[in-house]
C-alpha cells in the first residue's frame, strides 16, 4: 500500500474525538478501509479533503485541544508537509522483497522497522506478504518485522511436498536459521496461525509469543466450498464472490485485490501447489489438524483474534481456550480481521507485546 | 518496487520460458534468427524490431529464418502444427497477410471443424499492427477485425507488457490457431511481470479502471489512449469504466454487459478502421442485450474510412487520441433524448 482516497470523513471539525474511534474513511488499491483517532481531543483541522490521493504517512487532519492557535496549527501543518515531502521520496526508495534460499526452496520476505525484538508475520492459504499491507508497517514501529511468504505462496517456489504444513513450520525455522534469528515473535492468520502454532510445538524456545489470528487448526470446521472454489477459480467472476466472503462487508472487496489474487494463481505450479495444500490441511471439507489441547502445554504468551463474522473458520473456534491464552473477539469483522480492523489489531498486537 | 519489464521483452521472456518447458515449441519468419548462417551474422537481428534476439542462441535450430514468402512459411508452420510441434510464426505485419489467407482462413482455421473435432492446429502468428510508426498506409493496419471475423481463429490483442507474456504463452499452449497482435508502439512500453511462466485465460476482459458514469470499451494501444482520457474526464467529476478487451474472439460478453448495464453510457474506442471492426461488434451486442438498459446512444471513436496516411499530420489526425475519448465521454454524458 502506497497511498489511499479519502473517501468520507466522519468526524466535523471542532468536535470531540476520542482514541480508537473510526474518523476517517479511506479507499486503497485493495480494500475499502478506515482510520481510527490515534489520540483523544478535538479534531481541530481536517487537512485532507474528500477525494484526496494521500501517501502513506502524510497528514489527514490535525487533533489537539483549544488552547493551540490557528496559527500555530498552520505553521504545524506547513512543517509537516515539508518533512512529508522528503519523506515520500525516501519511501519511494524504501523496503523492497528480499529472497533466501532454504533447502532448494527460494522463501521471499520483507523486512521492515529496526529494533531489537524480532517479528514474524505469516499469511493464510492462498495469500502472501502483501495481505499485511495495513498492519506491517504499523507493528515495525520499535521491532524488526519480516513478513514471509509461505512456500507455494507470493514470491516463493511453488513446489510443495505432500506434508506440507509441516514443510511449512520447518521452512519457517530454517528462514529464521537462514537470516540468523533464535527467537521470534510469531503472528499467523489463518492457515499460517497453524504454521506458527507447530513451530511453536515443536520448537517452543524460538518463539517469543503467537498471536493467532482468525487461526485454523483450532477446530475442525472450515468452509470447504471456500477452498475449493478459490482453487477452483481462474476467472474475476468467479474469483469475486469467493473473496467476498472473507470480509464481514462485502463490499470491501476491490478490483485489485480481486486481480492481485488472480494474477498469483495463473502462475504455473499454483493450483497443483494450493490442491496438494488443500488435499493435507483440509481433506473433504474439515481440518485434518486440531492443535487446541495442546494450547495449553506452551511456555509463551499467547494472543487470539477473531473477527466476530468469520464466514471461514468459525468465532467458536476462538472460545473455551485453555486460560493461558488471550482472547479478543471483534465485532463487525469477518476473516480477514486484520484487514477489516487493522488499526483495533494493530492495537491489541502491540499492547499484547508491552503487556508480556 | 516489482519487476518491470518492456513490452517487447515480455514476448521475448514468454517464448523463451515456453521453449524451454516445451520442446516441440519452434520458432519461424523472416530474419528471426537473423543472419545468412555466415559466422557472427547469427542472431544479429532477432526479427526487424530484434523481438526474438538471444533465442537463436538458446534454442539453435528451433529458431528458423524463412524466405521473404508469408505464403510459403506460415503454410509450412500450419504443416507443422497438424503433424505434432507447437510453431510460432512470425508474419511482420499484420498487413502482409494478404496473401496467406487461404492458409489461415481456409485451412488452419477449418481443421478442427472439417475433421470432426480429431484435428487440431496448435500454431500462433505472432504479427504487428497499428499506426503511429511513420510506416504508411501498407504497414500501419489493425487488422484483427479480419481475423476475429472467422470462426476457428482466436485473436488477441494485448495492452500491457503484464499481458502480452501471460497471452503468449496461452496462445502457445491453446490447441487452435491464435492471431497474436503486437502494437509497434507498445514495444518499449514498461510494467510490472512476474518472472515466473503464467497463462493468462482467454475471454476474460481486464476492469483497468473502475467507475459509475460512463463504459469505455477498448483494447490494445487504445487501452492507454482511454486511461488518459479518463483521468482528464475525472477531474471534471466524470468517473469512466475502462474495460480492456484482451482478446477479441473469444470475447468477454458477460463483462462488457455488465458494466453497460451499470453505467447506462458506452463509448467504444477502437483503432481500426470503422467498418464491420470491434466498436461496431461491442455496440452491436449492447444494443441487443442490454438496450433497456442505456442512458444514451453508443458512441464509437475509431479513425475515419480512410488508409493510414503517410503524412506526419494526417496520421496523427487519423489515430484516436485522448481529446476524441473525452470529447465523446461528454456527448454521451450531456445526452437528452
Amino acid at each position: 500500500m502506497k497511498e489511499g482516497k479519502i473517501v468520507a470523513w466522519l468526524a466535523d471539525e471542532g468536535t470531540e474525538v476520542s482514541k480508537g474511534a473510526e474518523i476517517l474513511e479511506i479507499e486503497t488499491e485493495k480494500i475499502l478501509s478506515s482510520i481510527e483517532a490515534p489520540a483523544s481531543g478535538i479534531l481541530r483541522r481536517r487537512v485532507a479533503g474528500v477525494d484526496d490521493v494521500v501517501a502513506v504517512g502524510g497528514l489527514l487532519g490535525v487533533i489537539g485541544d483549544n488552547s493551540i492557535t490557528d496559527s500555530e496549527l498552520d505553521s504545524f501543518i506547513a512543517e509537516f508537509q515539508a518533512r512529508a515531502a522528503v519523506q515520500t521520496k525516501e519511501a519511494e526508495l524504501g523496503p523492497v522483497p528480499e529472497t533466501v534460499v532454504v533447502k532448494d526452496q527460494s522463501l521471499r520476505y520483507l523486512k521492515r522497522g529496526e529494533g531489537q525484538e524480532v517479528v514474524i508475520l505469516i499469511h493464510g492459504f492462498g495469500g502472501d506478504l502483501n495481505g499485511w499491507l495495513f498492519n506491517h508497517e504499523e507493528l515495525a514501529g520499535r521491532r524488526t518485522v519480516y513478513a514471509l511468504d509461505l512456500p507455494g505462496h507470493g514470491g516463493s517456489s511453488k513446489q510443495i511436498q505432500s506434508a506440507a504444513l509441516d514443510e511449512f513450520a520447518k521452512s519457517l525455522e530454517l528462514f529464521m536459521d537462514s537470516v540468523g534469528l533464535t527467537k521470534a515473535h510469531l503472528v499467523g492468520h489463518s492457515m499460517g496461525g497453524a504454521v506458527a502454532l507447530r513451530l511453536a510445538l515443536a520448537s517452543p524456545q524460538r518463539v517469543s509469543s503467537l498471536v493467532l489470528i482468525a487461526s485454523a487448526g483450532l477446530g475442525m470446521e472450515i468452509d470447504g466450498e471456500y477452498i475449493n472454489g478459490f482453487i477452483a477459480a481462474s476467472r474475476r467472476k468467479d474469483l469475486k464472490p469467493h473473496i467476498e466472503k472473507l470480509f464481514a462487508d462485502p463490499q470491501l472487496v476491490g478490483r485489485q485485490l480481486v486481480e492481485d489474487i488472480l494474477k498469483y494463481k495463473r502462475l504455473d505450479g499454483v493450483e497443483r501447489a494450493l490442491r496438494t495444500l488443500a488435499g493435507e490441511f483440509c481433506p473433504g471439507g474439515k481440518q485434518a489438524v486440531v492443535l487446541r489441547e495442546r494450547l495449553s502445554q506452551l511456555p509463551m504468551p499467547i494472543l487470539v483474534i477473531w473477527g466476530a463474522e468469520d464466514r471461514i473458520l468459525p468465532v467458536s473456534h476462538s472460545q473455551g481456550l485453555p486460560p493461558n491464552v488471550r482472547t479478543e473477539v471483534l465485532a463487525g469483522s469477518g476473516h480477514m480481521v486484520h484487514m477489516e480492523s487493522a488499526s483495533r489489531v494493530n492495537r491489541l498486537i502491540q499492547e499484547f507485546w508491552e503487556s508480556e | 518496487m516489482d519487476r518491470q519489464l518492456t513490452f517487447q521483452q515480455a514476448i521475448n521472456e514468454a517464448l523463451s520460458q515456453e521453449m524451454e518447458r516445451d520442446r516441440t515449441v519452434i520458432l519461424m519468419g523472416e530474419d528471426v534468427a537473423g543472419g545468412s548462417g555466415a559466422e557472427g551474422q547469427m542472431d544479429a537481428w532477432g526479427g526487424p524490431l530484434g523481438i526474438t534476439k538471444g533465442l537463436w542462441s538458446k534454442f539453435g535450430d528451433r529458431v528458423m529464418d524463412t524466405p521473404i514468402s508469408e505464403s510459403a512459411f506460415v503454410g509450412a508452420a500450419i504443416g507443422a502444427a497438424v503433424s505434432g510441434l507447437r510453431p510460432v510464426a512470425e508474419l511482420m505485419f499484420v498487413d502482409f497477410m494478404g496473401v496467406c489467407f487461404d492458409q489461415i482462413f481456409n485451412q488452419a482455421a477449418k481443421f478442427r471443424y472439417m475433421f470432426g473435432g480429431k484435428a487440431v492446429t496448435p500454431l500462433v502468428v505472432r504479427t504487428m499492427c497499428g499506426a503511429g510508426f511513420r510506416a504508411a498506409a501498407q504497414h500501419s493496419q489493425c487488422l484483427y477485425p479480419i481475423f476475429t471475423h472467422i470462426p476457428g481463429l482466436k485473436c488477441v490483442v494485448p495492452s500491457t507488457p503484464y499481458d502480452a507474456k501471460g497471452l503468449l504463452i496461452q496462445s502457445i499452449r491453446d490447441n487452435d490457431p491464435v492471431i497474436f497482435f503486437e502494437h509497434k508502439l507498445l514495444y518499449p512500453m514498461q510494467g510490472e511481470v512476474p518472472e515466473e511462466p503464467y497463462a493468462i485465460p482467454f475471454g476474460e476482459a481486464n476492469f483497468v479502471r473502475e467507475g459509475d458514469d460512463v463504459t469505455i470499451v477498448t483494447l490494445g494501444r487504445m487501452v492507454h489512449v482511454s486511461s488518459d482520457a479518463a483521468a482528464m474526464l475525472a477531474k471534471d467529476g466524470i468517473d469512466c469504466e475502462i474495460i480492456d478487451l484482451r482478446t477479441t474472439s473469444p470475447l468477454d460478453e458477460d463483462s462488457v454487459l455488465e458494466s453497460a448495464e451499470k453505467t447506462g453510457r458506452v463509448v467504444v474506442v477502437d483503432e481500426a478502421s470503422p467498418r464491420c471492426n470491434v466498436a461496431t461488434d461491442i455496440s452491436a451486442l449492447i444494443a441487443e442485450k442490454a438496450f433497456a438498459s442505456l442512458k444514451a446512444p453508443i458512441r464509437r471513436v475509431t479513425p475515419p474510412h480512410t488508409p493510414v496516411p503517410f503524412s506526419d499530420v494526417l496520421e496523427d489526425l487519423y489515430i484516436p487520441d485522448a481529446g476524441k475519448v473525452v470529447a465523446a465521454v461528454h456527448d454521451v454524458t450531456s445526452y437528452k433524448a
